[in-house]
């Protein structure tokens, strides 16, 4: 009983208690980042944004879930009614279940596996299943056609990123994402790759379905894209699921090119501030430019979009790879 | 130890319904899903194994790229099932010698293990390359050291198939206009607009 206590139970309870430090707070900062998102648009068109339902209207996203909760939840009789259900489900595990990986703080990460980079491009390229099963089970035009066009554009993106993520390991030398922050002590790779950054910044959009990129629900043309036919929590799921990918595509761009918890200068003031403070500084600053982008810029024309990724951004991060590559072996600077 | 043993039935008895349904289910695109799902554990097992590089690979070019364009066309096609189901006698004889084939061989497989009890030692576990080398390391020291011509060739054989199938499908059609963005950006107002002095009531 006592080996059954020690040896399966006790892990079995830290493990539950990790996965729920780190799910809780992701869920809170999703609502909030909903909350934020209609705050800056707000201020960018110079509008108030919510300000009704609590102090400066802080309440709005618990106000927005208990609508959704209340709702009926409406199932079209000609949809294939599993694959409907399980479309919004598989969208928001996978959005979850990539949290386990990623390092908030040294030795902070649930799981530090030595290809944690490889999974979270893995379960990142899994995004793109819930939005074709979406899509067709719906059994409806416009939700079709909003997965072929998020299927197409997904796979599109994730060859650049591949490519941008290669030039990344180049630098560091490991697959796991503690080593690559650890290698970025001297300098964050936004400075040495910055347009690798750049091109890896605008394929999260793509990867994401934001705007100017956010085609699949374009509603101009397709209503809402592949959630047309969703109501209540289904679609809340497809939302969470949706705006937890934003910070997860965010903390990976954090890892991958700012220096994840690390100060930017290793000098006192900055380094009295702890890490996790740095990573969530460093990870909203670039949920501020995901918002920022989707205030400015128009919706692209979708040839434009398949041009951009196919024409422009994958020779430029292939040649870039081959660039980096030769740099680091003519100066002997690869990392052992 | 337990839960590996437990892990490893899981994903097994998954791998083994799942890959059943994908030829059992009515409707293709299931079939496709159920293929997803085989693929998904079979990495599973894969971590199960040590292979975590194997397993992450697995899953972003079989689940991430090449189930996505198989869904992708399955969903795109109108599949008539019953008209699939039409032909089943015809294809039958061929399909029982092919199981037959597969069945023989896979006896012989678990017959060695039976003959050499030694074998199952070197069956149970891939050899581990020694020393704190992790197995993405020891797959590119074999891959681009040992065998990098060979892996070169590999490369250019794909390529060759690559350019082959682009050839094969290639028509160019006549009568479409194709947006040139380096035209448009260097168009200058000389080029495209002409001022013209009218006189009162002469017209151009």
């Amino acid at each position: 009983m006592e080996e059954f206590l020690t040896g399966y139970a006790l892990p079995v309870g830290i493990i539950l208690a990790q996965i729920l430090a780190i799910v809780v707070p992701l869920l809170v900062a999703v609502a909030y980042l909903t909350y934020a998102e209609r705050k800056v648009i707000g201020a960018i068109q110079l509008r108030q944004g919510p300000n009704v339902v609590g102090p400066f209207g802080l309440l709005q996203p618990l106000a927005d879930g208990a609508k959704l909760f209340f709702k009926e939840t409406i199932l079209p009789s000609g949809a294939n009614r599993v694959v409907f259900l399980l479309a919004p489900v598989l969208t928001f595990s996978l959005a979850m279940v990539a949290w386990a990986v990623i390092p908030v703080n040294e030795g902070w990460a649930i799981a530090d596996i030595n290809v944690g980079i490889l999974f979270l491009f893995a379960i990142s390229s899994l995004g793109v299943y819930g939005v074709i099963m979406a899509g067709w089970a719906s059994n409806s035009k416009y939700p079709f056609l909003g997965a072929l066009r998020s299927a197409a554009q997904m796979v599109s993106y994730e060859v650049s990123m591949g490519f941008v993520i290669i030039t990344v390991l180049l630098c560091v030398g490991s697959l796991n994402l503690t080593d690559i922050v650890l290698a970025q002590e001297t300098v964050w790779f936004a400075i040495p790759l910055l347009p690798m950054f750049v091109i890896f910044f605008i394929s999260t959009l793509a990867e994401t379905n934001r705007a100017p990129f956010d085609l699949p629900e374009g509603e101009s043309e397709l209503v809402a894209g592949y959630f047309v036919e969703y109501s209540a929590m289904s679609f809340a799921l497809f939302f969470l699921g949706e705006y937890a990918n934003m910070i997860l595509m965010s903390a990976m761009t954090t890892i991958l090119f700012l220096g994840g918890w690390l100060p930017p200068l290793d000098i006192a003031p900055l380094t009295w501030i702890p890490g996790p403070i740095w990573f969530a500084l460093k990870v909203a600053l670039v949920l501020f430019c995901f918002l920022w982008v989707r205030a400015t810029f128009p919706r692209y024309r979708y040839d434009q979009l398949m041009r951009l990724g196919w024409k422009v951004f994958l020779p430029f991060t292939l040649i870039w790879v081959v660039l980096t590559a030769g740099v680091l072996v003519a100066f002997d600077w690869v990392p052992k | 130890m337990v839960v590996q043993a437990l892990a490893f039935y899981l994903f097994a008895a998954v791998v083994v319904a799942s890959a059943m349904m994908v030829i059992a289910a009515r409707n293709p695109v299931h079939s496709v899903l159920f293929l997803i799902l085989a693929f998904f554990n079979s990495a599973g097992l894969f971590v199960l194994m040590g292979a975590e590089f194997l397993a992450m690979i697995l899953v972003v070019v079989y689940v991430g790229a090449v189930a996505v364009l198989f869904l992708f066309v399955v969903m795109m096609l109108d599949v008539d099932v019953t008209q699939i189901k039409h032909g089943f006698l015809q294809y039958l004889p061929v399909g029982v010698l092919i199981g037959l084939i597969l069945l023989i061989e896979l006896a012989m497989v678990a017959g060695a293990w039976v003959a050499v009890p030694e074998a199952q030692s070197v069956a149970q576990i891939p050899f581990s390359p020694g020393g704190d080398v992790t197995n993405t390391q020891a797959l590119g020291a074999v891959l681009y050291d040992r065998y990098v011509y060979l892996f070169q060739a590999a490369g250019l054989i794909l390529l060759v198939a690559m350019i082959g199938a682009i050839v094969l499908t290639l028509r160019t059609r006549e009568g479409v206009r194709k947006q040139s963005i380096s035209d448009q950006i260097s168009r200058r107002t000389e080029d495209s607009v002409e001022v013209k002095d009218v006189p009162s009531g002469g017209g151009v």
